[in-house]
């Protein structure tokens, strides 16, 4: 919503706003650009770049990434997409979410209204988690929002087993369940409350050597 | 507002201190600084049409020397939030208001300020971050996607676990080292042979007798390597004893030497280094167990997959992984009767030697036969073959027992593997020995052979020389007719090269016939069966690492051993280890099951090393044996004519090199020199074991270390929350929560602290820096959050304290009397 008021705001004398860009000097725009991206975009692009870690080219990327999923919904030009809103169904055929066990989860936690859509900048918010870019504290919060599935801001005994069945797909034994689950908490549950807090997760998974490759999606 | 409120607070105490005046007078001009900053916001949002050049001269002009540095503060603060911002938890929205406000005030007073020029460079600094980021990845990959089979072993490995993998990573391996073995040996003595020695048929050695020429192109010659195969550059009896070939005077005879020495050289140093590599790596991230199963459970999944066939095989290799973690555990947490099972081992190990000494006799004993029908002239297929016959079965039935008496002893299967690995190698070993010594006897006969041949040969060729002029003496007898010794290289080389094919034979016939011939009777006859065969008896067979892992060990010292010999053995088996990979990748994955326990494989695969280390070794001492004392044949092969085959080395340094080169040589042979060099490397490595020795015990200690001070962190961390509840309570007793010790406590104090813990919160609020005010202002909910960083606390604190005690300590002086000292408690003294 805000990113529309602001386009608005702009719409009503866009030529002041060349002042901006030639003093944070971001991208010197040709006119081709100009003429193919439209205007508003170009200003959009500078509010999202400064929210995410990715340059113009990869939001303009996750844009057509976006609009693949439902072309006939979202407008082929960048410029009002803020109002767009996808249900999760379509956002969850993305390959590198369709595979994952976690997705509904993971979009779960990127999507900002209740009624399980999503809009582009949450789109691309998530996405931005995921690169490679974001620095460790960043995506170990998301992490361990992901993984406490009953959202209560603890890693418990039934988030672990929730996860190692979607994980391992049922094969494991419930002894073996219990057995790893016990051992999860052994490991890293710190101060002893029997359930993993934030600050518990954070000290386990910074230390893991492959987190900041495995939780990572390239664009 | 709160600001007045705490002034007529302060006012009625009247008891404040300068310095707090001061603080509170720097924060009423901030406060009045903020209400024109805001005034001047309004303005510019009216007159948001007039240029940025004129708003900072404006600005300039309306601001001091000390607000000038105020904003500029507040600037960068606000240009590092917006730096900063993209790593910032914040939901979409929220991030798009604070970067509008932020950006608007940038935008406002920067033009005051000077221009953003960092901002270029930070976002070159992204962009070749992001750039390098990038290409290490690709790189990476492109390094992954070079090594051959990669994909296929890790394919395997998530089906079958790390130990199944590993026998394959071990396969490469060694298909890496027979490479290089491979080139050495064409590259500089088969390949120099065949383009510029003499060619088929020019004399007598490089001929097929008369006498075998018939039958020369015979499939069941060939398929024995006789006839031509048996004549050609493959074996050792080709080679021409020529000291120097072709227009480059290439040295034949020395390059056959030296590659021989060199391919046992290379292969020594190379597995030594893969071991020494090996255990360095295992030996820096040996034991990181710490978070084993949360790493498993958090860090398995990667997200990055978006194939479902790669999604298949990642759920497939972390259940592996997860099940070969469960398996340790379990290992470490099992407990039973100790007796019981010693006695159950020591049975094992007896039935084991029992088996071994059986095996043993039944070689010698088919050997001792061999050896009386080779007086016989015709000889059946079974006669022939016995030997390979009786090893073959031996190694097909004596493992599977061994595996069946060992599950007595109830190990761990990764202990359980090294055992069995272990026991098929003394058998595989006792097999070997038989062969080698079946191999000498038939040396030596040849040798005698030889001897009587050599007589007759010299006095044909006397009588010869006697009765015709010398000239014509060589044309007049065909090479074929020419009288020959048995050339026992060559059947050495030969019985090595049978062994080697019969063995890739039986090899590749128990894959067909007891892995794929199993798995498609088992599926297809299941239908109309009266029983569940994929879960009953036949079932589908599990990989066999052991048998396999020794077959290749013992194939490849086969090689070692025979090579010297044969050339050509070593492009059989680099033909054998190329096919073996696919072969078996596809049999493992069509026809058999992981195991029970999937295990994890130990972290370097330096068992399997030291075992191909004791191979080589052994397959060193009878090269070597049979170079040093036997004398070569007389017609055939690079060193015909010498007593000795190393007098090549002799005769090198005695032509080639200079006169000073053999005489250094001489003294360097010369014991009184060797001997101390001997004495000398036993005392190197005395001092290496030593210092090693001290360094391990050191490492150990340090690795205790290091667990005593997690397990203390641990507790630490464990009692200060079973403290907490316990002050908890303490506090409970106390009436109102107040945290001051109960002697001193007055109860008209604590309840005009009651009355004033609003108060300090503010106070703590304004004594922050002036620079965060922006960021208070733009997210309001953070300003509370700021208040709780806690000043350094005045008074003594004999507990570490958590933020709500130090603003409450905090708050106490303020609030009550600080004039009056007793009331405080002396430093040092306990305070409950």
């Amino acid at each position: 919503m805000q990113c529309s008021v602001f386009t608005v705001t702009i719409l009503e004398s866009p030529l002041k706003y060349f002042g901006i860009w030639n003093k944070y000097n971001l991208q010197v725009f040709t006119r081709e650009q100009l003429k193919k991206h439209g205007r508003l975009d170009i200003i959009l692009f500078f509010v999202l770049k400064d929210c995410t870690v990715f340059t113009r080219k990869e939001i303009l990327r996750l844009y057509h990434r976006y609009r693949a999923l439902a072309p006939q919904i979202v407008p082929r030009h960048f410029n009002d997409s803020a109002d767009i809103k996808l249900p999760l169904e379509l956002i969850s055929e993305v390959p590198e979410l369709k595979e994952n066990p976690f997705h509904q989860k993971i979009l779960q936690v990127f999507s900002e209204d209740e009624q399980e859509n999503m809009t582009f900048n949450d789109f691309l918010n998530m996405f931005s988690v995921l690169s490679d870019l974001t620095p460790h504290h960043l995506k170990a919060y998301y992490a361990f929002k992901i993984y406490d599935f009953n959202s209560d801001n603890f890693i418990c005994q039934s988030d672990l087993e929730v996860m190692l069945s979607k994980l391992t797909g049922d094969e494991l034994s419930g002894e073996e369940v219990q057995l790893v689950c016990t051992k999860v908490m052994e490991e890293g549950d710190l101060d002893g409350d029997g359930k993993l807090s934030l600050a518990d997760f954070e000290y386990m998974i910074t230390r893991a050597p492959d987190f900041m490759s495995t939780f990572h999606i390239r664009i | 507002m709160h600001n007045n409120n705490r002034n007529n607070r302060a006012n009625a105490n009247k008891k404040l201190k300068d310095e707090e005046n001061k603080k509170q007078k720097q924060a009423n001009n901030k406060s009045n600084k903020k209400a024109e900053k805001g005034n001047k916001k309004d303005k510019r949002k009216k007159g948001k049409s007039s240029s940025s050049s004129s708003d900072s001269s404006n600005s300039e002009d309306s601001l001091s020397e000390g607000e000038l540095a105020k904003v500029l503060e507040e600037v960068e603060e606000k240009k590092k939030l917006v730096a900063i911002l993209r790593t910032k938890a914040w939901r979409m929205k929220r991030k798009l208001v604070t970067l509008k406000e932020s950006q608007a005030f940038i935008e406002k007073f920067e033009g005051a300020l000077g221009k953003g020029k960092g901002r270029r460079f930070y976002a070159y600094k992204v962009m070749m971050t992001k750039k390098w980021i990038k290409f290490k990845r690709d790189f990476e990959n492109f390094k992954t996607s070079c090594i051959p089979w990669e994909m296929k072993i890790k394919e395997i490995e998530s089906h079958f676990g790390s130990s199944v993998a590993s026998y394959f990573i071990f396969l490469r391996w060694l298909y890496g080292i027979n490479l290089i073995l491979f080139s050495l040996t064409f590259g500089l003595v088969v390949i120099p042979e065949v383009l510029m020695g003499l060619q088929y048929g020019s004399i007598p050695r490089k001929t097929v007798p008369r006498k075998e020429q018939p039958t020369a192109m015979d499939f069941s010659v060939l398929w024995e390597f006789g006839g031509y195969i048996k004549y050609s550059a493959l074996f050792y009896g080709y080679y021409n004893n020529e000291r120097m070939i072709g227009v480059f005077k290439y040295r034949l005879p020395l390059s056959y030497f030296m590659v021989g020495v060199g391919s046992f050289g290379y292969s020594l140093m190379v597995v030594i280094r893969t071991m020494t590599r090996n255990a360095r790596e295992s030996g820096v991230d040996g034991d990181d167990g710490d978070f084993n199963f949360s790493w498993k459970m958090f860090t398995s999944w990667d997200y990055l997959i978006g194939n479902p066939e790669t999604a298949d095989n990642k759920f497939a290799s972390i259940t592996t992984s997860f099940k070969e973690s469960i398996v340790d555990e379990e290992e470490n947490q099992k407990d039973e009767n100790v007796h019981l099972r010693r006695f159950l081992i020591v049975l094992a190990n007896f039935l084991i030697f029992c088996c071994l000494a059986g095996s043993g006799y039944l070689i010698f004993y088919v050997v001792k036969k061999s050896q009386k029908y080779s007086a016989l002239e015709t000889l059946t297929w079974y006669q022939k073959n016995e030997i390979d016959i009786v090893m073959a079965l031996l190694g097909m039935f004596v493992p599977p027992l061994f595996e069946t008496i060992a599950t007595l002893e109830n190990y761990h299967p990764r202990i359980a593997l090294k055992w069995q690995l272990w026991r098929m190698f003394a058998l595989f070993l006792g097999n070997l020995y038989t062969f080698l010594l079946a191999l000498i006897d038939q040396v030596n006969a040849q040798l005698a052979e030889e001897e009587s041949i050599k007589n007759k040969t010299l006095a044909m060729m006397n009588s010869y020389n006697s009765t015709n002029s010398t000239s014509e003496r060589i044309p007049a007898i065909d090479p074929a007719d020419f009288p020959r010794g048995p050339c026992w290289e060559t059947g050495v080389g030969l019985e090595f090269t049978k062994l080697t094919v019969s063995d890739i034979l039986v090899t590749y016939g128990s894959i067909l016939v007891g892995d794929f011939l199993r798995a498609l009777f088992v599926r297809f006859i299941n239908y109309c069966w009266c029983w569940d065969l994929e879960y009953g008896f036949p079932s589908y067979t599990e990989f066999d690492i052991s048998g396999n892992v020794l077959g290749l060990i013992f194939n490849q010292g086969m090689i070692w051993m025979g090579t010297f010999y044969s050339p050509g053995l070593i492009g059989i088996n680099i033909l054998r280890l190329l096919t073996s990979m696919y072969f078996q990748c596809w049999a493992v994955m069509c026809c058999n099951v992981p195991q029970s326990r999937v295990f994890k494989a130990s972290g370097s695969n330096n068992f399997y090393m030291s075992l191909l280390l004791l191979i080589l070794f052994l397959s060193l001492l009878p090269v070597v044996y049979t170079v040093m004392t036997f004398t070569p044949s007389f017609d055939c092969g690079p060193f015909s004519g010498k007593a000795k085959m190393f007098e090549v080395i002799m005769e090198t340094i005695q032509y080639d090199f200079p006169a000073f080169i053999g005489e250094l040589f001489g003294y360097a042979s010369n014991p009184g020199l060797i001997l101390p060099g001997i004495l000398l490397m036993v005392l190197a490595i005395y001092y290496l074991n030593a210092t090693s020795k001290t360094y391990e015990a050191a490492n150990l200690e340090l690795k205790k270390k290091m667990q005593m001070l997690r397990d203390e962190q641990k507790n630490r961390r464990n009692n200060k929350n079973t403290v907490n509840p316990m002050l908890q309570d303490l506090e409970d007793l106390l009436p109102n929560n107040a945290n001051v010790s109960k002697l001193e406590l007055v109860k008209d104090e604590k309840v005009i602290q009651e009355r004033n813990k609003k108060g300090t919160n503010q106070v703590v609020v304004e004594k922050q820096p002036t620079v965060t005010n922006g960021v208070t202002k733009t997210n309001g909910k953070h300003g509370k959050e700021m208040a709780l960083v806690p000043p350094p606390p005045r008074m003594v604190v004999t507990k570490p304290p958590n933020p709500r005690q130090a603003s409450h300590l905090l708050g106490q002086p303020r609030s009550g009397t600080p004039g009056s000292g007793p009331r405080r408690p002396p430093p040092g003294q306990p305070r409950h």
